[in-house]
């Protein structure tokens, strides 16, 4: 599951990392945005987004994203 | 009776007993514990419950206590979040919007100016709108969100209870939010620590006015009339 901040919600995390960026040579980047990544294993996959919307993510400040392997 | 929950990593329960104590009644009430029955209001307490992983508030909203807290809320109990308290209020659906990291990604810790707004039912007997309290914050996640169109309904409906002071905005928190009530005015969030200020010693003692205004609930609210008595039983 990839968590991230909705479009429009001021991210400092994200702002405090494009400012550390340039200081190590990366010059050029912009618009970062620091999310979280949730693996788990299950049995049940159709259950995911209920999970997501219930606790992982919080729908109001974040959107998510389900990505399913074998 | 006011009874202020206790989750596993709460630190605050005890300076809110201790100001509880000052203008009434109080008891701890343990994470696990389900019957409030003999509550009057509840105060869920600032700190770091569970942890705080994942986000604050976020686990702590699953916990029993937290689901008789809502059904208590439900009957017109008054509630009152501080910090973390206002955190799983939100998280638990009990309060609108959420609270993000603070704008400097610092922790804060210090004194700010509030002023009181739309306090009504058991929170406005004391506090009314102009009313400036000296009261402090310690947070690392005290920005408040809420999408604009939600805003505008929140300060249409009279649910913004205390903004920062003009120019006294530490974290963020969009149009200045430092609290917000529910729809029914019972229950009330806040970032600022009220139970940190109840003593001359350390500075201030505005924050006993919202004690004294919780002690005094059940006569407003009238949810201790609606109850069965309890020899019924």
């Amino acid at each position: 599951m990839l968590i991230r901040p909705k479009e429009g919600i001021l991210d400092p995390q994200g702002k405090a990392v494009e400012r550390a960026l340039p200081a190590l040579g990366f010059e050029g980047v912009h618009d970062v945005r620091v999310g979280r990544l949730v693996e788990l294993e299950t049995d049940d996959p159709a259950k995911l987004d209920d999970l997501c919307e219930k606790l992982l993510a919080n729908p109001l400040i974040e959107d998510f994203e389900v990505e399913l392997e074998q | 009776m006011i009874g202020v929950i206790q989750f596993p990593g709460s630190c605050d329960e005890r300076d809110a007993l201790e100001a509880i104590r000052r203008v009434g009644d109080g008891r701890l009430v343990w994470h696990e514990e389900t019957d409030l029955s003999d509550l009057d209001g509840v105060v869920i307490p600032g700190g770091f419950s569970y942890g705080d992983y994942l986000r604050a508030g976020a686990i702590a909203r699953f916990s029993p206590a937290m689901e008789a807290v809502a059904g208590f809320a439900g009957e017109g109990g008054a509630v009152l979040g501080i910090c973390n308290g206002f955190q799983v209020l939100c998280e638990a659906g009990l309060l609108p919007g959420a609270l993000l990291p603070n704008e400097g990604l610092r922790f804060i810790c210090r004194q700010v100016g509030l002023v009181a707004e739309d306090l009504r039912g058991p929170f406005g007997v004391e506090l009314g709108p102009g009313d400036r309290l000296s009261i402090p914050i310690k947070h690392m996640s005290g920005r408040y969100f809420a999408p604009d169109e939600e805003l505008d309904r929140l300060q249409a409906e009279g649910r913004i209870a205390f903004r920062y002071a003009p120019g006294e905005n530490p974290n963020g928190s969009v149009r200045d939010i430092a609290g917000v009530l529910n729809e029914a005015g019972n229950v009330l969030g806040l970032m600022p620590h009220p139970e940190h200020a109840v003593d001359p010693l350390t500075g201030s003692e505005d924050g006993l006015a919202l004690f004294r205004s919780l002690v005094g609930a059940n006569h407003l609210t009238g949810r201790a009339d609606a109850r069965p008595p309890v020899s019924a039983a």
